[in-house]
């Protein structure tokens, strides 16, 4: 299928590529054979960060590179890695506090409330306002409200206040996940029966079952409804 | 990028048929009627997309052409390349691969007393565990049992699993839940704590754990935090793949040799014991399949196992995913979740009518959505020539309430929006696309391969799902044996006395392909895919 070609310029270089492929492709297309900036290719994994500008247009814009389609004139640089300090803790050891929290990372409390952050989320986060929960103390509302967070980093890169909220957000989500959100209560049953070797002999007896009996089985096995 | 005319026309249908359909399931094949649209449909039994490979332990093993090229390819090294006398790391368990299995086995080793360090080849984390959606399976609620999942997972991989594999894995399920509970994962759970649970494809009890649809990330992410917790005994390498591994001289896997990607430096690792957890091989792209796998599975470990001389297990059978997306061109073939079909939502054609059970194990639904589209000319074509299916979300919400999609699967809302196109409203049009490698290096239960000192867990093995694996088996898989191999490294690694380094087996491998005629191998591992000038 013969297709449209159009202008974009790979760091300030211009190439030609077809207009419907993704940046990523767009890039392969182009020649490079990436090593960094390319990951899940799925929009998952945050690897592909990119900025870029169009045409007569002074504003910023991002995307991910393996989910966002080419433009013509458009102007772009992934940001594959930036910079950010990953405190030093173990979970086993903290309380889930907000003391914790700001301990971990003081300059959370920097936090200008700019809403530069959420204004650059490729995944349409409210950035902002989970660090403003964080800042609250509000671990269960940082949790949830990261939650679909890939830790891209672009936030980080475009903070004035040098947060990296990303790690912010993830210390907050394994602490509600440990210490606050309730507890399955089957789950520690389970685990206890299996450990006492409670399930032990009905293991053993299906290993020694022939195939034609399994498969019988299996084929007569009731199933839960919905 | 929102649906074309034509396609608006059959979605038509498909909302026409729909109040029905929310009464009506179609009904699940019989035994028979699944190993013949097996047999005549599914990509594996292709018998010219297969050749046997002609050197090595398993010699005569069969396996996609593709993957046969890669593994009878030549190395990047020869012995006299290197000095081996030359160490930059020295440790007690080197993990290749940081996916959900490398991540697991290095906290397992760890917590056992070694040092160790994890290989990637790309960033920390880059694996196809990240890209799980849908869930991992334990049975944890009292209707069911290992027994009971023990029997779902032999009948999905056709009773040819390895038993005392299929043992450990249900066995430890709840184990491995419960581990990941305590290191901060946030499961989906009702407000008094009881885990949200639903079906997947062949199962019998809804035992499907999930993190919204972001299932394999959360559980990612979570291990790599924890890894990150401990750099003093857990050194991370990144964009380091390993390109061969070193023996030593008493014929024993002694560590390997990476490279720098970036500075095409080698570096050599002398470690006790050695863990492969590299993935698995959609990138190498089957039969020309679109594939979800992430830009790294190219089947490295394998081939680096393979030359050291372990064994394979059943990589004649490929998982075709049933519902990779087909609409828009941009995203053809990845990944949408089989957690739709758990939710509810069942598979239509070009008519809006039902073909299949929306919840057949994976291969066989595969195969109807195939049948669908070629025997039957019941597909819906797009612009770009792709054919396909409809898989008709909305449903979810009329069966579950107003906003179940966008809680439940904010991942595939997120993906579709982005072009346009609203799940909650409208279906989405799904293809099978390349998935999972069901085989692999034949295992233990404790993740050693036979061969002295090599240890594997996760995409790269074979035998535990046999010749189709179910969903949610793969994050279970992934962290029961990443856990598994970890320990049995660490255990391990406290008696190896290791001799002097080699490369020798390289060579050998050099001169058996000479003499099986092989000429011009490709060199291998691969590495990476080369996307470059294609529009693929």
């Amino acid at each position: 299928m013969a297709e449209e070609l159009i202008p974009i310029f790979i760091m300030g270089k211009k190439y030609m590529v077809p207009s419907s492929l993704t940046i990523m492709k767009a890039m392969e297309y182009a020649g490079y054979q990436l090593i960094r900036g390319v990951g899940c290719r799925g929009g998952f994994c945050g690897a592909c960060a990119t900025v870029y500008r169009l045409p007569g247009d002074y504003r910023l814009q991002i995307g991910l590179a393996c989910q966002t389609v080419v433009k013509p004139g458009m102007y772009l640089a992934q940001i594959p890695f930036y910079p950010a300090r990953r405190a030093d803790y173990c979970l086993a050891e903290l309380e889930p506090t907000f003391q914790t929290v700001v301990k971990t990372y003081p300059e959370l409390l920097r936090c200008l409330s700019c809403g530069t952050c959420t204004k650059v989320c490729p995944q349409g986060i409210d950035v902002k306002q989970y660090m403003a929960d964080a800042m609250r103390g509000d671990i269960a509302a940082v949790a949830d409200r990261s939650f679909d967070c890939i830790m891209c980093g672009l936030c980080v890169s475009r903070c004035p206040a040098e947060e990296v909220q990303p790690n912010i957000a993830i210390l907050c989500r394994r602490l509600y996940g440990k210490y606050l959100s309730p507890r399955a209560e089957h789950l520690a049953e389970r685990v206890a029966e299996i450990e006492a070797g409670k399930f032990d002999d009905d293991l053993a007896k299906m290993k020694s079952l022939s195939e034609e009996e399994l498969r019988k089985m299996y084929n007569e096995r009731d199933i839960e409804p919905e | 990028m929102s649906y074309t005319p034509e396609m608006r026309e059959s979605i038509k249908k498909v909302e026409a048929t729909r109040p029905t359909r929310l009464h009506e399931t179609f009904p699940m094949m019989s035994p028979q009627e699944k190993q013949a649209i097996l047999e005549k449909f599914h990509p594996d039994y292709k018998a010219e997309s297969m050749r046997e490979i002609r050197v090595g332990v398993s010699k005569g093993h069969r396996m996609p052409l593709e993957l046969a090229d890669v593994m009878e390819g030549a190395s990047h090294l020869t012995s006299d390349l290197l000095d081996l006398e030359r160490i930059d790391y020295d440790t007690d368990v080197l993990i290749i691969g940081g996916g959900g299995a490398g991540s697991s086995a290095a906290l397992l080793a760890r917590e056992n007393g070694a040092k160790v360090i994890i290989a990637n080849k790309l960033r920390h984390g880059d694996a196809n565990t990240m890209m799980a959606q849908g869930g991992i399976q334990a049975a944890d609620k009292p209707n069911d049992s290992p027994a009971i999942h023990y029997l779902d997972v032999m009948g999905g991989g056709h009773f040819a699993n390895y038993p005392e594999l299929v043992e450990v894995l249900v066995k430890d399920a709840p184990l491995v839940i419960k581990w990941l509970e305590d290191l901060g994962c946030m499961f989906d759970k009702e407000p008094d704590g009881t885990m949200r649970t639903i079906h997947g494809g062949g199962t019998s009890r809804k035992r499907m754990h999930s993190a919204r649809d972001y299932s394999g990330a959360e559980i990612m992410r979570t291990l790599r935090d924890e890894v990150r917790s401990y750099p003093e005994d857990i050194t991370v390498l990144e964009f380091a793949p390993a390109i061969e591994l070193i023996m030593d001289d008493k014929g024993q896997v002694a560590g390997a040799v990476l490279l720098n990607m970036e500075t095409g430096e080698h570096l050599v690792v002398r470690a006790k014991c050695t863990i492969l957890a590299t993935g698995g091989s959609g990138r190498l792209h089957y039969q020309g399949f679109a594939t979800t796998n992430h830009y790294g599975a190219t089947g490295d470990g394998l081939v680096l196992a393979y030359r050291v001389g372990a064994k394979l297990a059943f990589l004649d059978t490929m998982q075709y995913h049933p519902t990779g997306a087909a609409y828009p061109e941009q995203i053809v073939g990845l990944l949408v979740t089989e957690k739709v079909r758990g939710l509810g939502a069942q598979v239509c054609n070009i008519d809006g009518e039902q073909f299949v059970y929306p919840r057949e194990t994976r291969d066989v639904e595969a195969s109807a959505i195939i049948r669908e589209c070629t025997e039957r000319g019941k597909g819906v074509t797009t612009p770009s020539g792709m054919v396909g299916v409809w898989l008709d979300s909305p449903m979810i919400d009329l069966l579950h309430g107003p906003g179940t999609i966008e809680r439940a699967l904010p991942a595939m809302v997120r993906q579709f929006d982005r072009f346009d196109i609203d799940i909650t409203k409208e279906p989405i049009l799904v293809y099978p696309t390349l998935h999972y490698q069901n085989g692999g290096i034949s295992l233990k239960p404790d993740g050693s391969t036979g061969v002295p000192n090599l240890f594997a867990a996760g995409e790269i093995s074979g035998g535990v799902h046999g010749r189709n694996r179910l969903m949610g088996n793969s994050l279970l898989e992934v962290t029961v044996f990443g856990r598994r191999a970890g320990k049995a490294a660490a255990l391990r690694a406290k008696e190896v006395k290791l001799g002097k380094l080699t490369l020798s087996h390289v060579d050998k491998w050099q001169r058996e392909l000479e003499e099986a005629g092989i000429e011009n191998p490709i060199k291998s591992p691969i590495l990476l895919p080369d996307y470059r000038r294609k529009l693929r």
